[in-house]
């Protein structure tokens, strides 16, 4: 890519993963949450991606560690929820943390542990997703 | 409100009309693009702001999917001259929509007008919800809290998704194999 | 009541598009249409006039809200479309690759 896209995007790529955090962090105060976040930080990374270009190589690394962290958070989403089973009353998914006042950013229990868990699982999906269409298309144009 | 969401609605359905009838595959994309960012203005008129926010970046990463596949190919749909069999199908297909409008319009007499609530269940969900949950957003108290199964299925499908991306974008098996 | 039936007509034009075209990529947009007009029909639904976005101030108790729940299943629906999209664009560019070419009746002749 030419210089102009990738200077913008050296200087732009940082601010939108903070800020894809901020909204997964804060998303039980404010509209977003765990799936909106988890998408903007896979914008960060796709955008990334796009604008340097990348070896072969590299790619194929950065696929075997983002199906590696995608799995593990989803492993530790059902780990959380059969916690209900062992703390409290025996439900599962209960939300068995000690829920603050409403407002404050250490609040709702169980919730904020999910959203960080259901955003980096979502990020990571959807990097592999974009990640596989590319090797592919490397792949069959050697 | 129903006057501006209608005028939106409108703009969609040329879009699409435009989607469906282009020659260039290109502007058949980018006008399905344009669908999409209008129901995000859509969803800002409906007090909405967490689906506005999901749906714009879904659009996009949709947008980049597509427009990848297509600037691959040649980017032309090749127009042949319908035969007799696609005019018959085409006739029984406009017929057949023509009957399934005719009974849904029948069937929306019975909802409430756009802006009453007609959901009776939406009183138990808002009363205790800020207080049971202990979350100040409510649409992520009920997703997490009242309807955690439906999150984890949802988690669950993505992971299955990206599996089967993966098995069907493979070509080191075949080269391997021999 | 005219925006419900709008939002029908939008959903009929993607089925009309899956009905009839022959071509893939114009499959795969009618689909994400019918989606989208699906998703417009569940927000409409839960919307009550003169309330607020579904978050819940301290300081101001008992306010009008829109109603929560489909705003949660529709929240849902939306990553499970994108997941779908992306393995019908994933198959698409495999026949790409085998048959050359983007036309169903072709691809049913061909038998590669």
């Amino acid at each position: 890519m030419t210089l102009i896209v990738k200077k913008t995007t050296q200087l732009m790529v940082g601010m939108i993963f903070m800020y894809g955090i901020y909204v997964v962090v804060h998303g039980h105060l404010t509209p977003g949450g765990g799936f909106a976040g988890g998408m903007i930080i896979a914008g960060s990374l796709i955008l990334i991606t796009l604008a340097y270009g990348s070896d072969f190589l590299i790619l194929m690394k950065e696929e075997t560690e983002s199906t590696l962290v995608e799995n593990l958070a989803i492993i530790m989403v059902i780990l959380l929820a059969a916690g209900g089973f062992l703390f409290g009353t025996r439900i599962f998914f209960n939300n068995f943390l000690p829920k603050g006042e409403v407002g404050e950013l250490i609040s709702a229990g169980v919730i904020p542990l999910y959203n960080i868990f259901i955003g980096a699982e979502v990020a990571a999906s959807i990097f592999v997703i974009f990640l596989a269409l590319i090797i592919f298309k490397e792949e069959s144009s050697e | 409100m129903e006057a501006a969401v209608s005028i939106l609605i409108g703009v969609m359905i040329i879009g699409a009309f435009y989607a469906l009838m282009a020659k260039d595959l290109l502007s058949s994309v980018i006008a399905c693009g344009m669908v999409g960012y209008s129901l995000v203005i859509c969803f800002l008129l409906l007090k909405a702001p967490d689906l506005a926010i999901v749906q714009i970046v879904v659009e996009t990463i949709t947008l980049i999917i597509m427009v990848a596949v297509v600037l691959d190919s040649s980017r032309e749909e090749k127009y042949q001259k319908p035969d007799k069999r696609e005019y018959i199908a085409m006739a029984a297909g406009a017929v057949f929509l023509a009957i399934m409008l005719w009974f849904f319009v029948g069937s929306v007499q019975s909802l409430d007008p756009l802006g009453e609530g007609s959901l009776r269940m939406a009183k138990y969900y808002i009363e205790g919800a800020a207080a049971k949950t202990g979350s100040a957003n409510l649409v992520t108290g009920v997703l997490f809290d009242f309807r955690g199964y439906d999150t984890l299925g949802e988690a669950v499908v993505l992971v299955t998704a990206v599996l089967g991306v993966l098995t069907i974008l493979r070509l080191k098996g075949k080269k391997t194999g021999q | 009541m005219t925006a419900f039936i709008l939002c029908f007509i939008l959903f009929l034009t993607g089925f009309f598009g899956i009905l009839t075209k022959r071509n893939l990529i114009k499959i795969a947009v009618s689909l994400s249409i019918m989606e989208i007009s699906i998703f417009l029909f569940f927000a409409l639904i839960g919307y009550v006039e003169g309330g607020v976005a579904p978050i819940v101030d301290p300081a101001v108790p008992d306010q009008l809200v829109v109603d929560p729940l489909p705003q949660a299943l529709v929240l849902t629906a939306i990553v499970i479309g994108l997941a779908t999209t992306a393995m019908l664009m994933a198959v698409i560019i495999r026949l790409y690759r085998k048959y050359g070419t983007f036309d169903i009746r072709e691809i049913n002749n061909l038998k590669g």
